[in-house]
């Protein structure tokens, strides 16, 4: 066997790429190919289980057996999709405590959405609809990056979620054929959730820092901008029929492009709450490490019995 | 195999799942625990909550031996050059049925 230089190992790694193939774990990468790609995929997974925190909220106030039982399946659905990422991410060299110690100390970034409360019913409504909307679209795009293990978690993902956002739309539904308050509960959750939910896709592609390398790793296929449009393009239609008004003046379909155009996002709300002042930040974090604490001794109890069973056994 | 540490997140496990009667086991991922009755019951809640599996097996990831990149061309090379064990290389007269 040859050794190959690293130009031409770059060479070859670029080349299967371009050619729509996939990296696996074992194949060689470019070193900042693997960085991009745990930081990548350790964020979502964190924003995974970050995630389950403000729709935890409801589980106990939920308004009937119905929505209890799905929510319940739902945050249960958010836990497995962490874990799946969070073994995506491990076949890149780094370990499930590495993972979490980064989450826990601030290290690692979750999507910037779960910092927002869920102050009303209808927040659940909300978040199943536009949040998990917004994943979707992101995550469909996802499910052909070329790091095989995140590309096949992705496929699972998608699946599953479909069933959220219908959730969602169908809590909003409910309560806008409710009575007026309720259906100005839906309205709130909107003016709300509506532009935390367009920042989700991130900067404008102009000020986004990773996008370009990222497009090339065919990790991006679409930009922040094309993914942000094509989320509005499809909801814009759904709060129609919803019968509850987006809070954009600016909102306007345009015949010429055949999208809608829209108002401009307040990017500095967007940054500061990245900087760790957004509404929930704190607490989230908080909730999380008591929650990682707090399961020490499930985690005690099953290594313990491992262990017993073993020396039985032995 | 050791299941010690300050902050213990297991062993790994590879997971197949076979999806119905008569098809192979199909990996789908992984899960930790600390053995593998354990494996097998994080596996189920991991990988089969909307009835996709009739079996699952939980294999530890380090009994796994696989084939490395960097060698394939070497490793498959034996049969690259086998083209007759393949039915289109063998030639049937026009008219010849069911063959």
């Amino acid at each position: 066997m040859t050794t190959l230089t690293s130009e031409e190992l770059e060479r070859r790694f670029q080349e299967k790429i371009d050619e729509n193939q996939y990296i696996e774990p074992k194949d060689w990468m470019i070193e900042k190919y693997r960085q991009n790609m745990i930081r990548q995929i350790s964020q979502h997974a964190h924003s995974e289980v970050v995630g389950m925190l403000p729709e935890g909220n409801w589980i106990t106030r939920a308004p009937n057996l119905r929505r209890k039982v799905a929510l319940l399946a739902k945050i249960q659905d958010e836990a497995g999709h962490g874990l799946y990422l969070y073994s995506a991410a491990e076949t890149l060299g780094i370990t499930r405590e590495e993972l979490l110690e980064q989450l826990h100390s601030g290290k690692a970034k979750y999507s910037n959405i779960f910092n927002y409360p869920t102050l009303t019913w209808a927040d659940i409504g909300a978040v199943g609809w536009l949040v998990d909307g917004a994943a979707i679209i992101n995550q469909v795009m996802l499910q052909r990056a070329s790091y095989g293990p995140y590309a096949r978690a992705m496929v699972r993902i998608c699946r599953e979620e479909s069933f959220h956002q219908r959730q969602g739309f169908e809590i909003m539904l409910t309560l806008c054929r409710g009575n007026a308050e309720q259906k100005e509960m839906a309205q709130d959750a909107l003016n709300r959730w509506w532009w935390p939910s367009l920042m989700m896709f991130g900067p404008n592609d102009k000020d986004s820092p990773h996008s370009a390398e990222m497009a090339k790793w065919r990790v991006k296929r679409e930009t922040n901008d094309e993914l942000r449009q094509r989320f509005i393009d499809r909801v814009v239609p759904q709060a129609d029929f919803l019968g509850i008004k987006i809070p954009d003046s600016k909102l306007k379909w345009n015949e010429t492009s055949q999208h809608y155009d829209f108002g401009q996002i307040n990017w500095d709300e967007f940054y500061n709450v990245i900087k760790g002042n957004g509404p929930c930040n704190r607490e989230r974090l908080k909730a999380r490490i008591e929650a990682h604490e707090q399961g020490k001794w499930v985690r005690d109890a099953a290594t313990a019995y491992a262990n017993k069973r073993k020396n039985k056994a032995a | 195999m050791t299941t010690q540490g300050k902050d213990n997140q297991w062993l790994l496990w590879e997971v197949f799942v076979q999806s119905k009667s008569g098809q192979p086991h199909k990996h789908v991922g992984s899960v930790h625990a600390p053995d593998a009755e354990m494996a097998l019951l994080n596996a189920r809640d991991t990988y089969t909550r909307r009835n996709e599996g009739t079996s699952v097996w939980v294999v530890p990831a380090q009994s796994i031996t696989a084939s490395t990149p960097e060698e394939v061309g070497a490793f498959f090379d034996p049969a690259f050059d086998k083209v007759y064990r393949h039915p289109t290389f063998y030639n049937v007269p026009e008219g010849v049925k069911y063959l």
